[in-house]
């Protein structure tokens, strides 16, 4: 296998070394070659458009007006107006809420319980519940929204007929609940399914065995459970909260408003670029909302490392 | 400590299937006992329904003086090792131990002098502190049996016990097994489709087909006095031969020209023409090349090396025996010889009902 062994001892003419970790026996030049058009596409549709929104960032471009047709490089002016916009941190705050309340706590807790309460139901009832979450998950966000658009809908909506509260603006008076209802209700579908196949994966003798020795319900998933699909949650979690905290369909519903109140982050990124025009203001904002990204996903990382020693 | 009976147990699942039919067995106080069976006969069923895990559907189980028959698997005074050990894999092996003592709210200095103890009377001292994942197979049954009995259960119920080990270490630890079992008193259930480890292991053993139990004796009695063929056939390491054959003038005809002697006892329940099945076991036929009375005559087919015997597979007038030879005599295929059952240690068995005769 080594080059060694077929030179002839005493050779002075040392054979070109072949690199261990180099398999397939390419050499750089060819697997160059082969890796090339996939690195052309990344570079072409990621990388440049994150270099491109750095570079953004750091001007005045505008969408309209004499900034549109050439912008001026303005450093960090653009960090330091977001920083200090108290909108900017009240829109960070309210995604704050968003992502705890309808992603970590709404979409895992309830995922999770749904996975849980299907797990030993067969047949068409399960056929049927699954189904039901499922459908919320892959029918497309604008036919969602429209679908709580009605159902919320001030005059004649099915919520306010059903609860005969006929003229109450659900989404006026409770707008933060409502995209929080909404999201839950679209995304719990992947959390059950995640969950639902990490339960059956937990050894049947295991639950037994704690079953065996009288333990409860709340101790056999305390015990016996949570500790095998440790690795499971902290992966649903991770995509959970990236998903969430990047989402852009509540829009369809509240549009952020009324008045800024559901104004989560990236909502509040669009409404500077693109209807207010600032698109320099908003590439900065998504590179801040970019580093924050990264700094969850190392989080999370860091914690599941820890776990795997442990 | 206590007995385990249960009477008429039925464990019936949607759609009609029966996986315990009616099944009647009386378990001794401090007993060691054998359910056995091919797989799917219902033994695993019904080792869970005692645990608790199955819920019967009918008849009534008693452990001790207690009717159990609805109780929770964990207030029956049962405890039960998993074939696969089913040891938490995030507890290090005290925790394991200690498991269904921290359940019962045991103190945890308490717990972990409790969990020390019995892990030293399983030699697993110095593993305490290790996890499942770091110990071989014998360790990780040995966890689990410590589990098991760290709370002192009236009854012990293993699934398999021995199937996940490898050959050399499964011996080892059958003795282990039955050294443990004995040392503790504790009336013991264990499920196998092997029959010698059955044989090796049990004071009695309940030998189960299709749901029904087809014989409760000692190994002695299963292997020497099967009640049925199919007892008969499944006990042994070499299975018996079940010939077909007829009674005809006091003997038993096999074919149209070998017969033998009926075996003793069975004289007063046969009649002329009666169709039965004539069974012996390879151990109990002698291979000779000279004719002598009551022999058959035979012709060697194959030939298998079982180190300190040889075990042939011989043709007597189309069907087809195994004979158990001693090494040093052993014969070649295509020799032709005689075989002389050892009389008293032939069966016969009705070839309607299957049943023994005699």
């Amino acid at each position: 296998m080594t080059a060694s062994t077929t030179t002839p001892a005493g050779s002075l003419t040392a054979p070109r070394r072949r690199r261990a970790d180099d398999v397939a026996g390419l050499g750089t030049a060819r697997a160059g070659i082969f890796v090339a058009p996939a690195l052309t596409l990344i570079g072409l549709f990621l990388l440049f458009p994150a270099v491109w929104t750095i570079w953004l960032g750091m001007t005045d471009y505008r969408l309209t007006g004499l900034q549109a047709a050439s912008p001026e490089f303005v450093g960090l002016d653009n960090y330091v107006e977001a920083l200090t916009d108290p909108s900017f941190w009240n829109s960070l705050w309210l995604t704050l809420v968003f992502v705890v309340a309808s992603g970590i706590v709404g979409q895992t807790l309830i995922g999770f319980a749904l996975a849980w309460s299907v797990r030993n139901i067969h047949g068409w009832v399960k056929a049927l519940i699954e189904g039901l979450v499922l459908a919320a998950w892959v029918i497309p966000a604008s036919v969602a929204s429209f679908l709580w658009l009605v159902l919320m809908d001030r005059r004649s909506g099915t919520l306010n007929g059903l609860l005969g509260t006929d003229g109450y603006a659900w989404l006026i008076e409770h707008p933060m609940e409502a995209i929080i209802l909404f999201n839950i209700w679209v995304g719990t579908a992947f959390s059950m399914q995640l969950f639902s196949s990490a339960l059956s994966a937990v050894p049947p003798s295991q639950i037994e065995s704690a079953k065996m020795v009288g333990a409860s319900g709340w101790q056999q998933l305390r015990d016996v459970i949570i500790p095998n699909i440790k690795g499971h949650i902290l992966t649903n979690t991770l995509l959970i909260t990236l998903w969430t905290f990047n989402t852009f369909t509540p829009y369809l519903v509240t549009a952020g408003g009324p008045n800024g109140k559901t104004e989560i982050l990236s909502v509040y990124i669009y409404e500077t670029a693109i209807p207010g025009g600032q698109l320099g203001l908003g590439a900065a904002i998504s590179l801040i909302m970019l580093l924050i990204n990264l700094v969850i996903a190392l989080a999370y990382i860091r914690v599941s490392r820890g776990r795997k020693k442990g | 400590m206590a007995g385990i009976n249960a009477t008429r147990l039925v464990k019936e699942y949607p759609g009609g299937v029966r996986g315990v039919d009616e099944v009647d067995v009386e378990i001794n106080d401090g007993e060691f006992f054998a359910l056995l069976g091919p797989s799917g006969c219902g033994k695993t069923t019904l080792l869970r329904s005692i645990a608790g895990l199955e819920a019967i559907s009918s008849g009534q189980l008693v452990i001790g003086d207690r009717d159990v028959t609805d109780a929770e698997p964990g207030a029956r005074g049962v405890a039960m090792v998993f074939q696969d050990y089913a040891l938490f894999p995030h507890m290090d092996v005290a925790d394991n131990i200690a498991y269904p003592l921290r359940i019962k709210r045991v103190k945890r200095d308490d717990r972990r002098a409790t969990a020390e103890k019995v892990a030293d009377g399983l030699s697993l001292q110095g593993l305490i502190e290790r996890r499942p994942g770091q110990l071989s197979g014998g360790q990780q049954q040995r966890v689990a049996l410590a589990r098991a009995v760290a709370t002192r259960p009236d009854v012990l119920l293993l699934d398999e016990p021995l199937s996940n080990l490898d050959a050399r270490l499964r011996l080892e630890a059958r003795t282990f097994l039955k050294e443990l079992q004995r040392d503790l008193g504790v009336t013991t259930v264990f499920v196998t489709h092997d029959q010698a480890e059955a044989l090796a292991l049990a004071d009695r053993i309940a030998v189960m087909k299709a749901g029904k139990l087809q014989q409760i004796g000692s190994p002695r009695e299963v292997f020497q006095r099967p009640n049925n063929t199919f007892v008969a056939g499944f006990i042994g390491s070499n299975p018996m031969n079940l010939v077909p054959a007829t009674v005809s003038a006091g003997a038993i005809a096999i074919g149209d020209a070998v017969s033998t002697t009926l075996p003793p006892g069975t004289e007063d329940h046969v009649r002329e023409g009666q169709s039965v099945v004539w069974g012996v076991r390879p151990e109990y036929l002698r291979w000779t090349t000279a004719d002598e009375p009551g022999a058959i005559a035979a012709e060697v087919s194959v030939v298998e090396n079982l180190g300190a015997s040889v075990l042939i597979a011989v043709h007597v007038d189309g069907h087809k025996l195994q004979v158990v030879v001693p090494e040093d005599h052993e014969p070649a295929p295509g020799d032709r010889g005689y075989l002389v059952p050892t009389g008293s240690k032939t069966l016969l068995f009705d070839a309607e009902s299957t049943e023994r005769i005699g």
